[in-house]
């Protein structure tokens, strides 16, 4: 079976998950036997033995959000209008040139299934669909409204996904939390619609190795009973974080001895010191600031309890690798990710109380530490990408079938 | 002569309410739950079952007794069972008053708060069963002869304390890997006791109506009284007894009338009743229908739970054996308190049910639905928990200090 496959990053040129789990998909599906071309909207320098990856554009990789890096709010109508020729390019600019790359591709291939990973590649996918009549099928990572929070985010960018979940065969959603946010706010019909959980790939063996060097002051608090509870991630308002600062001192009223670490950068960052400051717990409250590498999974080594504390999350592929480094987890109902795990905590983003309670039984009680702990670490390891592969190559057959019946 | 041995167990326990951390220390009612729907609302659960099934079934055994008067069987209530009903159905209680007032309903002896005190305090457990006694004394005016422990928790252990204590007869899972070629249709003798009489579970024909009945997926579908009976009769070429355990609340509240289940019974009782052959025992009458055949030893403990006829839907992982110390370890200071209400809050939390909500088995085969509990996980109902034991430890201080 021929896929072409819409993609907008590749490890390592990705700034987010989207990346990965197009990799990670991709791979899976090959080993099922998909034949696959890759478009990516950059000057590729990618080279994989499982699939083909194509070029659409001669911009330089991590370019490809507009010379910056993603961000919603930064795709207005002036962005639009902007002309290659001034040197400054914009996501929509490179939008234009992957569309006609694809109507270049479609003149001399035939794919069977176009599979296109969210509203950046949508426009090329309702283009092959309606041009050419291939299967057309859209895959949501998240949408607009989880990434622009309480606002809806940016209304062109809610037209693009509209479109293209309107004229997409069939969706694929990576929990039922996405596909109650693609009925409800899009009005799609509920039957389009497959969830497909993100699987989670053990890290190869590499040569990561914890060795309590990058938090020495962490370690100090450790040995004196203090509990490590760590967040991961934006600072936007979708994350929840604001709730969670004044979660972490309703806990620590009770139980003095947790410190909470914040690590990630973003727009609520000042707010979220002021209110450590305001409540009295900046003592208790670390910012590490926008960290990767080494330093990240130092972060998830050292922590103990780790937050996802999101208002909305489409999926939430952080926890799984704090878990990984043996966190016990607590995730708001409103995570994807929570949906298909039982060894965690989960409570509403807004219920501070239920969140700080569960910080404190966890802390207090090494019994329920460790069977969380230890529980998630065989639920993980069963979500896999073999699993995803399969529900697509469902979903191939489901839209072809359809295709041959109507032509 | 070929013997029908019914017996039903009543049992509700108190929940405990989605209790905070934040409430240590200031709130000290653990139960009431003060969201009608919320699934920790015990009243509201408590009447929900009695409308569906104590009160239908009551009924319905009056029916059968008054109808029949050969049938006989055997009940028992927990204390907090009693409690509740006191509180929020006193009719039941007057109800069963005049079951047992036929003299051919038998009340069999229990741990007052359903707890597992056996296996952690020898003490507490002998004031639970006294407790209990006491209780059918002054609403039943009962002396039971026949003792049940918690879940059927059964081991030799406790046999030998049962025959210590008086009782004439004990209850357990009739398990296969215990008998072996023995069936559970025999008196038997648990190992090493004098006076004490062992009857067994016949679970594959209790189950057949307790977990069977209304399962349309069961080749057996549907049970007609006719097919049963058959069963019946066959399973006595084996012995004399059908040992017929199982929940009250099988009737109604597990298996909904519309399945035809209590037409199912009255029919059984009718049409078994009617044989020369058949009647109908109570438990201690059971106990003397014949002389014990042999023998049985439990070293390690029997229930009448899960394929696994274990404890590990209550004590199978930390968390649950936590929660138990915590609980038991302040047994001590609560009674030296002589604080009457904190006695009773703490004896509440030693109901087995609280535990068998942080059960995790079902994460192995991930059937989640498994095991019922009021909780979003066996996580907060943990949580609820231990708040719990925290808010009785700063009322056992407060209690200290003021001396």
């Amino acid at each position: 079976m021929k896929i072409l496959m819409l993609g907008w990053e590749l490890p390592p040129h990705n700034s987010g998950g989207l990346g990965v789990a197009c990799l990670s998909l991709s791979k899976a599906l090959a080993k099922l036997g998909a034949d696959i071309d890759f478009v990516v909207p950059y000057e590729s320098d990618h080279h994989f033995d499982f699939m083909k990856v194509l070029s659409a554009t001669h911009v330089a990789p991590l370019h490809q959000y507009g010379g910056s890096a993603y961000d919603s709010d930064n795709i207005d109508e002036k962005r639009f209008a902007s002309d290659r020729d001034d040197g400054v390019f914009s996501i929509r600019d490179v939008q234009r040139d992957y569309c006609r790359f694809i109507e270049q591709y479609l003149m001399s291939h035939r794919p069977d299934v176009i599979h296109a990973h969210d509203w950046l590649t949508y426009e090329a996918g309702i283009l092959a669909k309606k041009n050419f009549g291939i299967p057309f099928v859209a895959h949501v990572h998240a949408t607009e409204f989880d990434r622009g929070g309480a606002s809806g985010g940016n209304p062109l960018i809610r037209q693009i996904e509209y479109e293209g979940l309107v004229w997409a065969d069939k969706i694929v959603a990576v929990s039922q939390a996405t596909k109650d946010i693609i009925v409800e706010k899009y009005g799609i019909p509920a039957d389009k619609i497959d969830v497909a959980y993100n699987g989670f790939a053990l890290p190869k063996d590499d040569d990561y190795r914890y060795d309590g060097s990058s938090y020495q002051y962490l370690e100090g608090l450790k040995k004196q009973g203090y509990t490590i509870v760590s967040t991961v991630g934006r600072f936007t308002l979708q994350k929840g974080l604001m709730h969670m600062m004044r979660a972490a001192a309703r806990a620590l009223s009770v139980h003095p001895k947790m410190v909470f670490l914040f690590a990630g950068d973003g727009e609520e960052r000042d707010e979220l010191m002021r209110a450590s400051a305001e409540l009295g717990i900046s003592r208790n409250v670390v910012f590490t600031g926008f960290i990767r590498g080494k330093q990240l999974r130092d972060i998830y080594s050292i922590s103990d309890i780790f937050v996802m504390s999101s208002v909305s999350e489409p999926f939430g592929l952080t926890a799984l690798e704090a878990a990984h480094h043996g966190n016990a987890l607590i995730i708001t109902k409103q995570s994807g990710v929570g949906e298909v795990l039982h060894s965690i905590v989960r409570y509403d983003f807004w219920d501070e109380d239920k969140l700080a309670d569960a910080l404190v039984n966890i802390a207090e009680s090494p019994a329920l530490t460790n069977i969380l702990r230890d529980g998630i670490k065989h639920e993980y390891t069963r979500i896999s990408w073999d699993d995803v592969a399969e529900k697509c190559i469902q979903v191939y057959d489901e839209v072809s079938k359809h295709k041959r019946n109507r032509f | 002569m070929k013997s029908l041995v019914l017996y039903l167990h009543m049992h509700q326990p108190y929940r405990v309410k989605h209790y905070s951390i934040f409430a240590v220390g200031h709130d000290h009612d653990y139960w009431t739950d003060k969201d009608w729907y919320s699934g920790t609302n015990n009243e509201r659960i408590f009447k929900k079952v009695a409308d569906k099934s104590y009160r239908p079934m009551l009924e319905l055994l009056g029916k059968c007794l008054e109808a029949n008067p050969g049938f006989k069987f055997s009940l028992s209530l927990t204390g907090v069972f009693l409690e509740q009903a006191a509180e929020w159905a006193p009719d039941i209680i007057k109800s069963i008053r005049n079951l047992v007032q036929t003299g051919r309903v038998e009340i069999v002896a229990e741990t007052y708060h359903h707890s597992l005190a056996f296996f952690y305090n020898r003490a507490e457990f002998e004031d639970e069963v006294a407790q209990h006694q006491a209780k059918l004394r002054e609403l039943f005016g009962y002396e039971s002869r026949v003792f049940r422990n918690t879940e059927f928790a059964y081991n030799d252990d406790l046999a030998h304390w049962a025959d210590d204590y008086g009782f004439h007869g004990i209850l357990a899972e009739g398990w296969d890997k215990i008998l072996g070629d023995r069936k559970t249709n025999h008196v038997y003798r648990p190992d090493g006791c004098h006076d004490l009489r062992l009857l067994l579970k016949n679970y594959q024909l209790s189950d057949d109506i307790a977990f069977r009945f209304a399962d349309k997926r069961w080749h057996e579908w549907p049970l007609t009284v006719e097919k049963y009976q058959t069963w019946l009769d066959d399973a006595c070429a084996d012995g004399p007894l059908v040992n017929l355990f199982m929940d009250f609340e099988t009737f109604g509240e597990n298996i909904w009338a519309d399945t035809g289940i209590f037409k199912f019974f009255e029919s059984l009782v009718t049409q078994w009743g009617r044989s020369e052959e058949h009647n109908f025992l109570t438990v201690s009458e059971a106990c003397d229908s014949e002389a014990p055949q042999g023998e049985i030893s439990m070293p390690w403990t029997v229930t009448w739970a899960d394929e696994e006829r274990d404890l590990s839907a209550w004590l199978g992982n930390a968390m649950q054996h936590e929660a138990m110390a915590a609980v038991y370890e302040l047994r001590e200071d609560v009674l030296a308190s002589q604080d009457a209400d904190l006695i009773a809050d703490w004896r509440r939390l030693l109901t087995s049910d609280h535990v068998y909500y942080m059960c995790t088995k079902y994460f192995q085969d991930g059937d989640v639905h498994a095991y019922f509990s009021p909780y979003d996980s066996p996580f907060d109902a943990f949580s609820c928990f231990m708040n719990c034991i925290r808010d009785i430890r700063t009322r056992i201080d407060a209690l200290k200090t003021k001396e």
